[in-house]
């Protein structure tokens, strides 16, 4: 299943104080937009849709991904959801009375706070009388959060959504093996001295070999990273291509960074450690470092390595979504407009990570627009070679009519507006986490850069894929 | 049953050569006509890297060997020999080997065929150059002496990848220096197992055994379509490899686990060795009973190669090598191969209408066997029968073999899941109004079959086809009550259907040509090999078992120990003693053809009294399934013991041998040659189209020797008239059930008729 999310931004008026970046546009629209000053400004598209209410995003925040194993390492995942929750509160000022729902996102679950939606929310100091609930979705966990929430608000059932996903590497639920559960669950009930011994004397050495949460496909038993090597094969990108986009990315990011472009991060004060204030990732090196990297996944020749590959992340976010005319009711000045999404889903064995390839076309299609219109990409960035990967289908005319019952290529997103404040491969990627991010850079890049649509994407595990354009 | 081993011994193998130069590249392609002038060969330049890609689905061990030869030949004159490093890659896809051999009159001149390849692969193997075998596909035979001549091997880790020697599985050995090499490579357990079953080894296992050195991944779709580029991925990996070892930056040495090492270190202890090969050959006197000779000639050059030395390894290999070629057996073997090549194809052409859905009367035995062969490849299958307890068991039988593959890694349960969920178990005719095809598989009743018939023709489309698996009921019978005969048709399978390959299809009079052609293509789907008979009582198979099962009866009348008849017969090389054979087929089952046939062939079918079998179903003594038959069955237990309660029964019945036909041998031919000339019989009425598919059907359904090669190839080889002779001489002493048929005398009185030509 892709995703595909289509977040449009709809341009206010500029003389609107949170429309400020949309003003330096310099197409024939912003003439457009000053002579109607209106609230739902015509722009020279709308995708306003009839009887549909609009929804919003009102804000978004995150903590700072950090790489697992660090500071985050002694927290458990509603800790974390926590703190982007309590940071979004402070952000946005959001009564907490008002917000109907929470839905968070997550990936590999603990299993004492399955529900880490409800037990963050009621942590951070929302009310106990809010309904919250978890999805999951591997990759597009935050997504599915999303979508969800535009779902309630669409449907009328709610107005104010918080939406949000955590991940945290550090600590992963290792389970005692099926046969040693099964002896202690039979242990449970066994009543005599007699029974109990007799299971005891079933138990074998191995039955204490522990089982691990599968970082592989189900289905196919294969691993994410093995996967993108042979997808990279497939469209024979090379180690080098893949290293240079991976240096784009940690680049972009570094720079990003020091200019303060990622408003989205709030600091996290840790217990017991120092506040957190930004992402500790990113590590921009030279080709020369990483091409001395050895292949992590097919050895000794594949071509994915550590460095251009998203590395374990810790890490939360959250956003607000709104009905557009409770937001502007409550005197909030909306960042973005969520629009249409679409999921996807390929064969997982050999189409698992290229969902952004089939959804794009039809997510774009779906709200009348085309490549051309659109200012933010904002892909998610699972390895180098799964992006160029994507790339390289996109381009193709071959694979547009062979597997996509396309006539021609979907066509190349300029790499100019492309993740232009790096990614998942530099930020990091807390699985539960990266959709919330990739919404809210999509809609901080298009303030600052001055667009009107940006376009969401990733892939996830089980051939699923996502796209959001803003 | 080894000639079953057979199939798909020819297969791809795949190879390209990769030739490396530094500044003289052009220079190639001028010395390259003698390459260029065959159309399977394929040379090109990468880079600094030349490529030589071998690749055709039909050519002959000679081509591939000549293919080597000339490239050699470049390599030494065009370049000398201190400018350059070069790096070759094979990959090779040649429905290869062996059949060039069939040409070949005298041991010597293959010893010669052999002796050439030895020299060709020695050349490779000494080559002071690297060379690298690339391997997608099947790489057998012929095409594993290649790879492991080469220094480095490289193999694609998909299903189709597969290695292997089955060259013993045609009587012959492998003659390019195989039986050399696979000992160091592998060890000498190893390369054993290998040459001496002829297996088939998957890719992942022949990296774990060191057979090959590193495994690529098969792609998906990029590009290109997913097999060329993961052929084009391979060729790029295997050109990375032939680099490094170039630049000594890889080493072709492989690191050996501990067992490994332990277990070459222990081959070097002559007694050790001593009493390896001891162990090996008495296995293999035991497993073949002296009937064939090739793997006792593959223990005896291995020996002659590790005890003194290569060059004695070698001729000893060559000379062997014509001498089996040579061989009967050989003959019989080969003969096989090609009948069940044949055999895989549909003469009738493509049906109309390709089956997509098919339904499954019967959840029985038969019934889930036919579905799970079905299920696996794709098909969409209803199994129906009439009481839940027995769909149950249906479907457990189905997911049970889907699951051994599970356990045995040739399935993952993810694929187990999704194939199961091509069957859905039903006890009504929903669902049947889609159906393509109807096979029923319940009781061997004529009058239930008629029942079912009419009620599936009620609720089926006009396109379906109808088939019955019987094994004895004629089709047009089971047709008399149809509203459309022409979409009737006969597909015996034979049980367990999921590792019998045969499938026995039977046309009646009316049967139309769409509706063979569609049974055809889904008995090649679901695997099997198939022959077409026509319609008659018993068809061809259970009609040529039943006077060898009446024969059976009277040799057990006449005082022969159930045993003793075991060891005679599988001693001849049935893979399954005749008792024995009884017990499993289920003795009322035996009991319900042998009266049928019995009326329809009357006293040509007599011999034995057939109350044996009415007295052992009286008593319950139906064989495996209840535990009791001619041998007593307990779960868990192996070794059979004879059933003592028969002892009466044998002895009511008892008759007096004949002491002129009662020898060791003449039992054996007494029962054979009634085979035999029942199935001769089969041809000269048309049931039978072809000897080959006689033979086939001979071999895999019934478990004829395949050393004999089929009740027809062992007339050839055997001589009809000495066939005729014994024949004559039976009948002198039992009558009419021994008279020759008239092809079979026809044949034995012109010496240059032959079913072979």
């Amino acid at each position: 299943m892709t995703t595909i999310l289509t977040y449009a931004f709809k341009n206010l008026p500029t003389t609107s104080k949170w429309a400020l970046g949309f003003s330096i546009r310099p197409l024939s629209c912003s003439s457009q937009l000053r002579a109607a000053p209106a609230v739902q400004t015509k722009t020279k598209k709308t995708l306003t849709k009839p009887n549909i209410r609009n929804i919003v995003v009102v804000d978004g925040v995150r903590t700072p991904f950090l790489l697992s194993g660090t500071s985050y390492k002694d927290l458990m995942p509603h800790d974390v959801a926590r703190a982007a929750l309590t940071g979004l509160l402070h952000r946005t000022s959001v009564p907490k009375e008002v917000v109907d729902y929470i839905i968070f996102g997550t990936v590999i679950q603990e299993v004492k706070t399955s529900n880490v939606a409800r037990e963050a929310a009621l942590g951070a100091g929302f009310s106990d009388k809010t309904p919250a609930h978890t999805v999951t979705m591997a990759c597009i966990s935050a997504n599915q959060a999303m979508t969800t929430g535009v779902g309630l608000i669409a449907s009328g059932q709610c107005d104010v959504v918080v939406a949000g996903g955590v991940e945290l590497m550090s600590d992963i639920p290792i389970r005692h093996s099926r046969k040693m559960r099964k002896l202690m669950l039979d242990l449970n009930k066994a009543k005599s001295v007699g029974q109990r011994l007799s299971l005891i004397s079933k138990f074998r050495l191995n039955f204490l070999a522990p089982e691990l949460p599968a970082v592989a496909e189900f289905s196919t038993s294969e691993t994410m990273g093995h996967s993108a090597d042979r997808l990279a094969a497939a469209f024979a990108v090379s180690r080098l291509e893949q290293d240079e986009y991976a240096l784009r990315s940690h680049s972009l990011a570094k720079k990003a960074q020091d200019e303060g472009l990622l408003s989205d991060v709030v600091p996290f004060k840790v217990p017991g450690k120092d506040t957190v204030t930004k992402d500790n990732g990113i590590r921009p090196s030279s080709l020369e470092q990483m091409a001395k990297l050895k292949p992590a996944f097919i050895r000794p020749y594949g071509t994915v390595t550590a460095a251009n590959s998203s590395f374990l992340t810790d890490g939360a976010s959250a956003v607000l979504i709104m009905a557009e005319e409770k937001a502007l009711a409550m005197g909030y000045k909306p960042k973005a407009y969520l629009r249409d999404f679409m999921y996807v889903s390929q064969d997982p064995k050999d189409q698992l990570l290229l969902g952004p390839t089939y959804a794009t076309p039809k997510v774009l299609e779906k709200a009348g627009l085309t490549m051309n219109d659109i200012d933010a990409f904002e892909f998610h960035e699972a390895f180098s070679g799964q992006i160029l990967a994507n790339f390289k289908a996109m381009d193709s005319d071959w694979f547009a009519q062979n597997y996509m019952g396309r006539k021609t290529k979907v066509g190349l997103p300029p790499l100019e507006k492309f993740n232009n404040w790096g990614g998942s491969l530099s930020l990091g990627h807390p699985f539960g986490a990266t959709g919330c991010r990739l919404v809210m850079t999509a809609a901080n890049r298009l303030r600052k850069e001055g667009g009107q649509y940006g376009l969401v994407a990733a892939c996830a595990a089980g051939g699923q894929v996502r796209y959001s354009v803003s | 049953m080894v000639a079953c081993r057979a199939i798909g011994i020819l297969g791809r193998f795949s190879a390209f050569r990769i030739l490396r130069s530094r500044g003289y590249i052009c220079r190639n392609f001028t010395e390259s006509s003698a390459l260029l002038t065959r159309t399977h060969i394929n040379y090109g330049v990468k880079g600094d890297v030349a490529v030589i890609r071998i690749n055709s689905p039909n050519s002959k061990v000679s081509h591939l060997i000549s293919a080597i030869q000339s490239s050699i030949e470049i390599m030494n004159k065009s370049w000398p020999s201190d400018s350059i490093r070069s790096c070759r890659t094979y990959l090779i896809k040649a429905q290869a080997a062996l059949f060039m051999l069939a040409a070949c009159k005298t041991p010597q001149e293959v010893t010669q065929i052999s002796q050439e390849a030895q020299r060709t692969f020695e050349k490779l193997e000494k080559s002071t150059k690297p060379v690298v075998a690339a391997i997608s596909g099947s790489c057998l035979g012929g095409g594993l002496e290649l790879a492991i001549s080469c220094q480095y091997r490289i193999a694609t880790k998909d299903r189709k990848t597969v290695l292997g020697s089955p060259e013993v599985l045609l009587g012959i050995l492998p003659g390019a220096g195989g039986t050399q090499r696979l000992p160091k490579m592998v060890g000498v357990p190893a390369a054993f197992d290998m040459m001496l079953t002829g297996r088939n080894i998957r890719a992942d296992r022949a990296k774990k055994m060191g057979l090959v050195d590193q495994l690529v991944e098969p792609l998906g779709p990029g590009l290109k379509p997913p097999e060329e580029r993961t052929i084009e991925y391979l060729e790029e990996v295997a050109i990375t490899f032939a680099k490094g070892l170039a630049d000594k930056k890889i080493s072709p040495k492989r690191d050996k686990g501990l067992v490994e090492k332990l277990t070459a270190y222990a081959m070097t202890v002559p007694f050790v060795r001593q009493q390896v090969y001891k162990k090996v050959e008495e296995k293999v006197r035991k497993q073949t009973k002296g009937l064939y000779p090739a793997p006792l000639k593959i223990i005896d050059v291995v020996k002659t190669g590790i005890e003194q030395g290569s060059d004695a390894g070698y001729l000893s290999e060559s000379q062997k090598f014509g001498e089996l070629a040579m061989t009967k057996e050989s003959k019989a073997l080969m003969g096989l191969y090609h009948g069940q090549v044949l055999c895989k194809k549909n003469k009738f052409g493509a049906p109309q209408k390709d089956v997509k859905h098919l339904a499954i009367l019967g959840a029985g035995l038969m019934g889930a066997g036919i579905a799970q062969v079905s299920v696996d490849k794709g098909l969409k299958t209803i199994l129906k029968d009439a009481t839940l307890t027995g769909l149950g068991r249906g479907q457990q039988q189905v997911f049970k073999g889907l699951n051994d593959k599970v356990k045995k890694k040739a399935l993952t349960s993810f694929e187990r899941d999704s194939i199961f969920s091509n069957l859905t178990g039903q006890l009504d005719y929903q669902g049947f109004e889609k159906a393509d095809m109807v096979i029923e598989a319940v009781f061997e009743d004529l009058s239930l079959k008629h029942r079912v018939l009419k009620e599936v023709e009620a609720v089926i489309p006009d396109h379906c086809v109808f088939a019955s698996n019987t094994s004895a009921l004629p089709i047009s019978e089971i047709a008399a009550v149809s509203k459309r005969p022409e979409k009737v048709i006969g597909m015996h399978y034979f049980s367990p259907v999921d590792k019998m390959q045969l499938l026995e299809i039977i046309t009646t009079e009316k049967t139309s040509k769409d509706t063979s052609a569609s049974a055809v293509a889904v008995g090649l789907k679901q695997g099997k090999v198939i022959i077409v008979v026509k319609d008659g009582p018993g068809f061809y198979t259970t009609r040529c078992l039943a006077p060898m099962m009446s024969e059976v009866i009277r040799i057990l009348q006449e005082g022969v120990d159930p045993k003793k008849l075991d060891s005679l017969t599988t001693s001849f090389g049935f893979p399954v003693g005749a008792a024995t054979l009884v017990d499993e087929v289920g003795v009322d089952v035996a009991k319900h053809v042998a009266e049928d046939l019995g009326k329809a062939f009357g006293e040509r079918f007599g011999g034995g009294n057939p109350e044996l079998l009415t007295q052992m179903v009286s008593k319950g003594f139906l064989g495996r399934k209840s535990g009791k038959g001619f041998y007593i069955y307990q779960e868990g237990v192996k070794s059979k013991n004879l059933n003592s309660d028969m002892d009466s029964i044998l002895a009511s019945l008892k008759i007096p041998p004949k002491s002129e036909v009662s020898s060791d041998e003449d039992i054996q031919f007494r029962l054979v040659t009634r085979f035999v000339n029942e199935a001769v019989m089969c041809l000269q009425e048309g049931i039978l189209a072809t000897p080959a598919e006689g033979d086939i059907g001979a071999v895999f359904g019934l478990g004829f020797p395949p050393c004999l090669g089929g009740p027809f190839r062992f007339v050839d080889l055997y001589g009809a008239q000495k066939l005729v002779d014994r024949l004559k001489k039976y009948e002198a002493a039992y009558g009419k059930q021994f008279t020759p048929c008239q092809l079979l005398a026809d044949h034995a009185n012109s010496p240059n008729k032959k079913f072979y030509q």
